[in-house]
Order: structure tokens, then C-alpha cells, then sequence
């Protein structure tokens, strides 16, 4: 197994589920500028998928192209983090999903910039731009709900307890990493907990909500082995690359 | 205000409108001239909004990750169209919410070709093309509006809504020049929305009881029929040169008037449509009233939040 092309793909189907999720809100957003943000967020995401994913082909080189990589794989093959396949569930719950993201996704960029990997540390570059208005974006809105009203506290609430348990994933290592950290490529994210811990904590504590007590940590996304969402949510990306194989689009 | 002073008011009104001197949001103007500008924005910022409804249809299940991206950043234009129209509307004096609700309660219209349903990725193609093709058409003559803010904001809308007409003609190309089963797919989204892309230019100008006065105030510049034939004259080669028929066996070219002759539109189609009775009127309605509703608890927190941090901030300084 070749160990940067397993971690591209780490990286690329986080970006392509959550921005496939977040595309889901396109034309519901509770109001008109948010459905904006919402679009945009997803843009962003899907752009970083299309960088990572065409990357790792190169890097496999069996002549798989990023769309090969993004539409034709079977679900075992995918890697990217439970956390990213949560239902949207509501405007809430999205946002709290994509502040736990986003927190991890700035510290981890921030330090990939410095990747002895030229190409790796040119996406990073351009992602890490995206990631910091993602994470404005998303820390205000948790702020805003969690402080908002009874109804709105609740609701943030439950969605913390909903997802704080898949947040542990954002910092799995395993001898994947192992090589690639050694060799600069890539930053060895057990090193940014800490950080992330400062930053999520900071922001709960404006939006005052309270970390779950609960510390069980659910797994498995790394190794391919995903929730019952994900199959569905390649259903629809991938059903005309599946109902018609092999056409020009 | 004496009668005297209205007709001071109104000839100068109607003396700006002659000599193409655009009407501001200070400056008066008709009571009429103003409710028909409400009427036609808000419709049309309403048509925007509805209009991410057909085309998000396919986002999560668009071909490949370019068309995605594509298709997102088009319905992200469209909100950011319904926004501008939106504001645009304010500046007349309508509410933005209250324009809304009329939507959501069927006292406000919006294109009806948003209620035909998209059922292949082919009316992407389609869409873009033909719908956006009718926009653009209706639209460009409308940078030339009376009224400042609407056609300012038009000539923003027409840049963009100019990219989508070429990306919906680039996807029905890339089907037409593709396998069989995607040139069927192409040439059956052109037979499904041809006749109601035509019917976007509204009713012949005989029944259209609008147009006699807007063209006098200088909001539209052209009559429904005349924009039709513009419509069928420059999409008639593009089909052509792509090879997928266009499908209307009345269609023929009259060297006389320099423009096709065209088939008869069913206009007891269009006005059932109007009417509420399209395949996906009540499915749109439904979908934007949910988004609203179930929008409403962010709405109120975020005010609420808004409130805390004021009062907080007094606190502060005192």
C-alpha cells in the first residue's frame, strides 16, 4: 500500500462527503444569505476534493483520474471521517458539525503549508484561505445558537452530544502516518489536539454549551468502515457514473 | 397634495421617462409605475429563489466533480440574483418578508417554468439553454429599465445568467456529440422543455395586460410575441448545429420576414400552470415554506443574540 496515496484519500473524502452534505442544504437554508454560505462552503470543499483526489491518482499511477477516485470506488474504500457523514439533521446541528471540522481543518492546514511535499503544501496554501473563513463562519453560528434562545440552546446542545463522540477521529494516526510524518510530508495531528482542545473549548464556552461527559470515542472511517449514511450518500454521487460507466460528461 | 401639483409631477415624471433619464428611489413617481415595479421584481426575485429548486435537484447527483462545481455555482448565482432583486424592491418601498409570505400564500406569481420537474441530468443541459436562453432575452432589454436600481441590478443578473446559457449549451453538446443513450437523454429534455420555454415570454400580446403600459413607462421594452420570435430564431440554428430537432413540425423559415414560423402554443397548458395546476407548483411552494419554517428558531436566535450582545455592550460602557 502506498502510504501518501492513502492519506490523499483521507484528505479528499473528508472534503467530498462534507461538501456533498452541505450541497444538500442548497435551496432550504433557513435564510437566503445562509443558503449563499452554505454553497459556498461546499464549493470550497469540493475544489479541495478535486485537488487532493487528482493528486493522489498521480501519486497510485494506475491512470485513475480524480472523477475515477470520487465516483467509483465501493464504500469499504472510502476514508474519510464519520464525523463528515452525520445527517444535516438542521441549520444547528450543520454548523456544529462543521465548527468541529473546521477547527481541526485550520491547525492541520496551517502546519501542511510547511509539507516537503510541493504539491501538498500548494493546496494546503490555497485550502488553508478557505478553511479560516469556514471556521469564522461556523464559530459565529455556534456562538449565536448556543446564546440565542431556549429553543436554539437546546438544539445546539444536542447536537454537541450527538457529535462530540466522532470528534476523536479528527486526531486518528496509524502507520499510514507513520512514514509520512517522519518525512515531513505530512503534520503528525495528534500534535494539534491540544490546540484544537483550547479553541473548541473557547468557543463552547461563549456559545455555553457543555461538553458531553460522555468521552466514548467512535471510530472507523479511516479504516473504511463507515455508518449506514455513507452508502446512501454514494448512491446519489455516484449514480451516473454507475448507471451509465464510462461516458464523457 | 393639490391636483394642481400631481400633474406638475406627472408631466415631469413622464418627461424624465422620454428622455430616458432614469427614476431613482427618492425621486416620485406614479402610484401605478411603483406597484407595477413591485410587482414585476418581486416576481422576478421570486422566480430566482424558486428557480435553485430544479437545478439543486441534480447537485448531489451531478457526472462528475467539474459539472458539480458548475452546477453549484450557478444556483449560488441565483440566490445571489434573488437577493439583489430582493433589495431592489425595497427600494420601492416592499417589505422583503411580506413579499414572501405572498409568495408562500400564492398571492405572489413566479416563472412557471419552475414547476416542471427535472428528471435527467440532460435537463441541466436544458435548463441552462433554453431557460436561461429566455432569461437573458427578457432580461437584457431590461438593463435599459426606467427604473435605476432594477436595471443597474440587471446588468449584473445578465453577466452571469450570459455564463449559464453557455454552460447549459456546453452540457446538451457534450450529449449530443456522446453515446446514443445520452443523445436520447439530450433530445428528450429539449422536447419536454421547448413549449414552456417559449411560454416564459407570457402571453401573446393580445391577452398581455401588462405590456401596453410598462412599454409606455419604458420597464419593458419589447412585447412578448417579439421577444418569442428572437427566442426561436437564435435557438433554431443552435439546435441545429448540435443536431437534436426541435420539436415543432410547424417549424419553418420565412424568407419574408427574415424569422421562423412556429407552431401554436398551448396556452391552456400555460394558464392551468399559472393557475397552480403545473406538475411541481404545490411541491415548490411546499418546499420553500418549509425552508422558512423550519429556518424560523435560527431567525429568532440569531435577533435574540443580536439583543444580548447590544445590551451587553451598553453595560460595558456605562
Amino acid at each position: 500500500m502506498n502510504a501518501l496515496f492513502e492519506y490523499l484519500l483521507r484528505l479528499g473524502d473528508d472534503s467530498l462527503i462534507l461538501g456533498h452534505r452541505l450541497s444538500e442544504w442548497c435551496g432550504h437554508g433557513p435564510i437566503l444569505e445562509e443558503d449563499i454560505a452554505m454553497t459556498n462552503l461546499s464549493l470550497d470543499l469540493i475544489g479541495q476534493a478535486t485537488s487532493f483526489l487528482k493528486y493522489a491518482g498521480e501519486v497510485e499511477g494506475k491512470s485513475r483520474n480524480e472523477d475515477d477516485l470520487a465516483f467509483l470506488r465501493f464504500e469499504r474504500e472510502y476514508k474519510n471521517l464519520l464525523l463528515v457523514e452525520r445527517p444535516n439533521q438542521n441549520f444547528g446541528a450543520t454548523m456544529m458539525r462543521q465548527f468541529l471540522f473546521d477547527a481541526y481543518r485550520k491547525l492541520f492546514f496551517e502546519r501542511l503549508v510547511h509539507s516537503t511535499d510541493s504539491q501538498l503544501s500548494a493546496i494546503a496554501a490555497k485550502s488553508l484561505k478557505e478553511t479560516k473563513y469556514h471556521l469564522k463562519h461556523s464559530s459565529e453560528w455556534v456562538i449565536r445558537l448556543g446564546d440565542g434562545t431556549e429553543e436554539s440552546h437546546e438544539k445546539m446542545q444536542s447536537a454537541l452530544d450527538d457529535l462530540w463522540k466522532y470528534s476523536a477521529e479528527l486526531f486518528y494516526q496509524d502507520d499510514v502516518d507513520e512514514d509520512l510524518i517522519e518525512n515531513g510530508i505530512i503534520p503528525a495531528v495528534d500534535a494539534i489536539k491540544g490546540e484544537w482542545d483550547v479553541l473548541v473549548r473557547n468557543v463552547l464556552e461563549q456559545a455555553t454549551l457543555i461538553i458531553p461527559s460522555n468521552n466514548w470515542e467512535q471510530v472507523g472511517g479511516r479504516k473504511g468502515i463507515h455508518s449506514e449514511h455513507l452508502g446512501y450518500i454514494l448512491a446519489e454521487l455516484q449514480y451516473m457514473q454507475r448507471a451509465y460507466p464510462g461516458m464523457k460528461w | 397634495m393639490k391636483e394642481h401639483n400631481i400633474e406638475v409631477l406627472e408631466r415631469d415624471f413622464q418627461a424624465k421617462i422620454d428622455n430616458d433619464i432614469k427614476i431613482e428611489p427618492k425621486d416620485w413617481m406614479p402610484d401605478e409605475y411603483r406597484q407595477t415595479l413591485i410587482r414585476q421584481i418581486s416576481q422576478h426575485a421570486h422566480s430566482e429563489v424558486v428557480g435553485m429548486l430544479p437545478e439543486g435537484n441534480w447537485i448531489t447527483r451531478a457526472p462528475n466533480l467539474r459539472r458539480k462545481a458548475v452546477l453549484l455555482a450557478k444556483v449560488q448565482d441565483e440566490a445571489g440574483h434573488g437577493l439583489y432583486l430582493y433589495s431592489a424592491a425595497e427600494t420601492l418601498g416592499a417589505d422583503r418578508e411580506q413579499t414572501i409570505d405572498d409568495l408562500h400564500s400564492g398571492k405572489a406569481k413566479y416563472s412557471s417554468i419552475f414547476n416542471y420537474p427535472t428528471l435527467s441530468w440532460a435537463d441541466m443541459g436544458a435548463v441552462g439553454w433554453l431557460v436561461d436562453g429566455a432569461a437573458i432575452m427578457n432580461q437584457v432589454p431590461l438593463c435599459r429599465c426606467s427604473y435605476g436600481p432594477y436595471a443597474r441590478a440587471m446588468v449584473r443578473v445578465c453577466k452571469e445568467e450570459s455564463f449559464h446559457q453557455r454552460q447549459g449549451f456546453e452540457i446538451m453538446t457534450t450529449l449530443a456529440q456522446g453515446t446514443a443513450e445520452q443523445k436520447a437523454m439530450a433530445q428528450d429534455a429539449l422536447n419536454r422543455f421547448w413549449w414552456p420555454a417559449l411560454m416564459m415570454f407570457g402571453p401573446p400580446d393580445e391577452d398581455s395586460k401588462h405590456t401596453k403600459q410598462s412599454m409606455d413607462w419604458k420597464i419593458k421594452r419589447h412585447t412578448n410575441d417579439e421577444l418569442r420570435q428572437m427566442m426561436v430564431d437564435i435557438t433554431v440554428p443552435q439546435a441545429e448545429l448540435i443536431g437534436l430537432t426541435i420539436p415543432d413540425p410547424d417549424l419553418k423559415w420565412n424568407k419574408e420576414k427574415g424569422g421562423y414560423d412556429f407552431g401554436e402554443i398551448n396556452w391552456d397548458e400555460f394558464w392551468q400552470v399559472v393557475k397552480g395546476n403545473g406538475p411541481c407548483n404545490k411541491d415548490r411552494i411546499e418546499t420553500r415554506r418549509k425552508a422558512k419554517e423550519n429556518g424560523a428558531w435560527v431567525r429568532e436566535a440569531a435577533n435574540a443574540f443580536a439583543e444580548k450582545r447590544k445590551l451587553r455592550n451598553t453595560k460595558k460602557a456605562s
